[in-house]
């Protein structure tokens, strides 16, 4: 286990900010406490100082994960973010999702788009 | 009137200069004490004014500055003075104030091993003189060092001693003895300097071939002696199946699993501050990289089309500098000389549209 380098730290904000974008700062810095990122076998946890230092107490090879996985780092260092990162990145989502829009102010604009098989074929370059 | 007038002005320039004067004349009961080679006045008198002030003595705390520091330029105006370049400077005296050490004591180095022999012997350093008499030059000579009165390796005759091989060289022979007794000297001095910093000398303990040295010892011996080169082993050629070694890049460091979680939190918010920029920050290391590059490969493009004009020219005297708007085919066949990013091209080129353009529209007219 150890703390990502800065590059890694960048790869893997610039992923990240693509979901949640400036509030990713609101991860860094919480007031309820210090959470940190840490790699373990090439996947990034995020997990609060306390049970940080609880799993610092387990030999590398015996431990399996702690807090929560966020994802992983690829053999080519491209990182990859998983499912269990939802939890902490549903309340800083950009952009609403259907469920939101019904309670959204009249004003604003809700962009509802239904699936396009065509899509993908259209504009393979532009798709993120 | 006037007359008033006069005595007016005559009260107020005096009362200018007794304003003056108040403000360049402090009173004090202690006179201050003054290092002006430190630029130093110290104040000995009691404090009473700053005690009264109250809970926040800045404006006394201030005046009292200000009036240590006109005390101060009072004295410095009174040193003597010099000009240096349209300046007025004044001389310093020296300063009296001793400062305390900056750096904490050396520690006693340990003896060498000639010291330690020294004392137990009880030798004492001899005084010698600096030059000595050399007969052969005829002129006086250092003891030691560069041209020095009786250098063995300078002498142009040399008899062979009567139990030696008439075949050895015994000039080289004194050359190698002189580079043995000097390598042998730096290896000493390396030896008290390892001694003194308590560190070890990189020893060449298994790397003499013996004739019984294991798989392991030969491989160490041979790893050692790859890298024993003026560039660390670069530019050695590796025999024709030897596989490249493992594991010789530099071992990565990463921070302490606990380390300062406020530090760490700083970088990353940092970090992510010069995300959000939306400015692409400047790499200074890629931009100069890029500059230079670009600058080689102009200057090989220009260098390369000298030598082409050179050549195709052949003995014409003409000027064969460079020769602008040549016929666009000849540029596009010269293709060798000019490949790559030539921005010396592209407003050539820019030129020729724009011309056939105008060209164009005078003719719908």
């Amino acid at each position: 286990m150890r703390p990502l380098t800065e590059e890694e730290t960048r790869v893997m904000f610039e992923k990240i900010a693509k979901y949640i974008g400036e509030n990713l700062q609101l991860l860094v810095d919480r007031p309820d406490g210090t959470y940190c990122f840490r790699l373990h076998n090439d996947r990034v946890y995020y997990v609060s100082e306390k049970i940080l230092k609880l799993g610092a107490n387990i030999s590398g090879d015996k431990l399996v994960s702690l807090g929560t996985c966020f994802g992983k780092f690829t053999k080519t260092h491209k990182f990859r973010l998983h499912i269990t990162a939802l939890d902490y990145l549903a309340p800083y989502a950009k952009y609403k999702s259907t469920q939101d829009c019904r309670k959204v102010d009249p004003m604003a604009i809700v962009v509802f788009h239904q699936a396009d098989i065509g899509e993908y074929v259209r504009h393979e370059e532009t798709l993120t | 009137m006037e007359g008033q007038s006069v005595e007016e002005l005559l009260a107020k320039a005096e009362q200018d200069e007794a304003e003056k004067l108040q403000r360049i004349t402090v009173h004090k009961e202690l006179e201050l004490e003054f290092d002006l080679g430190n630029l130093l006045a110290s104040d000995r008198n009691p404090p009473t004014v700053l005690r009264q002030a109250g809970p926040t003595p800045e404006a006394e705390l201030r005046a009292l500055a200000r009036d240590n520091t006109q005390l101060l330029i009072n004295q410095l105006w009174q040193l003597p003075t010099e000009r240096v370049e349209e300046a007025l400077v004044a001389r310093l005296p020296e300063a009296t104030t001793r400062l305390p050490r900056e750096k904490p004591l050396p520690r006693p180095r340990p003896l060498t091993r000639w010291q330690q022999f020294a004392r137990l012997k009880g030798i004492r350093p001899k005084k010698k003189t600096n030059l000595v008499w050399d007969e052969v030059s005829g002129q006086w000579r250092r003891r030691w060092g560069y041209k020095r009165a009786r250098d063995d390796t300078k002498e142009w005759l040399i008899e062979v001693p009567s139990g030696a091989d008439p075949l050895e060289d015994q000039f080289a022979k004194r050359i190698q003895a002189k580079k043995e007794r000097v390598a042998k000297n730096e290896l000493n001095r390396l030896r008290n300097l390892a001694r003194a910093h308590k560190m070890q000398l990189p020893s060449a303990a298994g790397m003499h071939p013996t004739g019984h040295q294991s798989k392991e010892e030969l491989g160490r011996a041979m790893q050692v002696a790859k890298i024993s080169t003026a560039s660390v082993g670069r530019f050695q050629e590796r025999l024709p199946k030897e596989k490249a070694p493992r594991g010789s890049g530099k071992k990565r460091k990463f921070q302490p699993l606990f380390g300062d979680f406020a530090a760490e939190k700083k970088n990353q918010l940092e970090l992510l501050r010069v995300m959000n920029s939306k400015k692409p920050q400047l790499d200074v290391t890629r931009a100069t990289n890029k500059q230079m590059r670009e600058e080689d490969q102009e200057e090989a493009a220009k260098r390369r089309k000298m030598s082409q004009k050179g050549k195709k020219k052949g003995n014409r005297p003409g000027p064969g500098g460079k020769r602008k708007g040549g016929p666009p085919s000849q540029k596009g066949k010269r293709k060798g000389s000019l490949g790559g990013k030539k921005p010396s091209g592209l407003p050539g080129l820019g030129g020729k549209r724009k011309g056939g353009q105008h060209q164009g529209g005078k003719r719908r007219k």
